[in-house]
């Protein structure tokens, strides 16, 4: 027992090393980096998503622009009143600003993706179809056919 | 005087900084993968062009109708929407061959052989007063059925769930049974 320091008790304890606390905080940093994606946008409209359970998975995220669609968030409905309305990047638009939008995407991506193009229709699900139906009629104008209805996985 | 050693640099802070940036990174970015039912919407139809599609026979559309208050309507008979997924099973695989439910053709695919696939198109029209949440809900069940016939197909010809194949088989199967939903013309949503 006196191996250990048994005759010299007044021996200090060593510091725990917390050299390594680093290298483990840096491996959580690298998995939320590359598990996550960057918030583009602030959300401006209330968005409770409809369930299904047929659901896929969006497969190339970059290639996809977000329609959203709800009624403006508790702080902005003094403004905009609780009548649903349409997001596209930061601010509320019309129908009609979906063309300019659509080309604006479109020209953002390179050539070879743009036919893989997805259109994200993130609508809440107390929506009314008048509206969705009006995006949808503006899409096929435009000519992005491809859409993805976005909906939580139900089990 | 060369020996003395040169101090270690203090890096009890790098964690410190390593939690900042990982705080920042929590922050600012969103987790999990996007999921939703994938459609591909029919192109506009071109002014010049005398529309052909009108030639499909009437026992091949199943029309499913979705009312202002969400009720539905199959055919011309008001369902539930726990039935819809049989009713349209049971339209698209058409097991008894009744002249008033779609018919099926024999269609050559490749690395397969010829199968009757069935011509029905699934029409779905809504009222603008229609939920989002229903017309979710009847997409999905929709889909649902598609999916569970293209399971039925794989297990009588594969032996495997549809989503165990690989590429070239699901390929034979997503040709023997199609997924043809059309989504209305507005004319029609106006109703």
């Amino acid at each position: 027992m006196s191996k250990f320091g048994g005759s010299n008790s007044k021996k200090e304890v060593p510091a725990v090393t917390s050299s390594s606390l680093s290298d483990i905080v840096f491996m959580l940093l690298f998995f939320f980096m590359v598990t996550t994606q960057l918030r583009e946008t602030e959300n401006k409209v209330q968005i409770k998503l409809p369930e299904a359970t047929e659901v896929v998975k969006l497969e190339r995220k970059d290639l996809a622009s977000y329609v959203n669609i709800g009624p403006p968030t508790r702080a902005l409905q003094a403004t905009f009143g609780t009548e649903a309305r349409i997001q596209l990047n930061d601010s509320f638009k019309t129908i009609e600003d979906i063309r300019d939008f659509i080309a604006a995407e479109r020209e953002a991506k390179s050539e070879g993706d743009r036919p893989l193009m997805t259109t994200v229709i993130k609508a809440d699900s107390d929506v009314r179809m008048g509206i969705i139906t009006d995006v949808k009629q503006e899409l096929r104008r435009c000519s992005a056919l491809r859409i993805l209805y976005q909906s939580r996985k139900a089990e | 005087m060369g020996k003395k050693k040169t101090p270690a640099i203090n890096s009890s802070s790098t964690a410190d900084i390593a939690f900042l940036l990982l705080c920042y990174f929590l922050m600012t970015t969103t987790m999990g993968t996007q999921t939703g039912l994938q459609r591909r919407l029919p192109p506009m139809p071109d002014k010049n062009q005398p529309e052909q599609q009108q030639k499909i026979n009437r026992r091949n559309i199943i029309i499913v109708r979705i009312n202002s208050n969400d009720r539905i309507l199959a055919g011309s008979e008001p369902i539930d929407i726990s039935q819809l997924t049989d009713k349209v099973k049971e339209s698209l695989s058409n097991p008894a061959n009744d002249p008033n439910l779609p018919e099926k053709e024999p269609k050559e695919i490749e690395g397969f052989g010829t199968y009757d696939v069935s011509k029905g198109v699934i029409s779905l029209q809504n009222d603008r007063g229609t939920s989002y949440r229903a017309y979710i809900a009847v997409q999905n069940e929709i889909v649902r059925a598609i999916n569970e016939l293209r399971d039925d197909f794989s297990y009588n010809h594969f032996g495997k769930k549809f989503s165990a194949l690989d590429e070239a088989k699901q390929k034979i199967v997503k040709e023997a049974v199609p997924q043809n939903i059309s989504e209305a013309e507005p004319k029609e949503v106006k109703k």
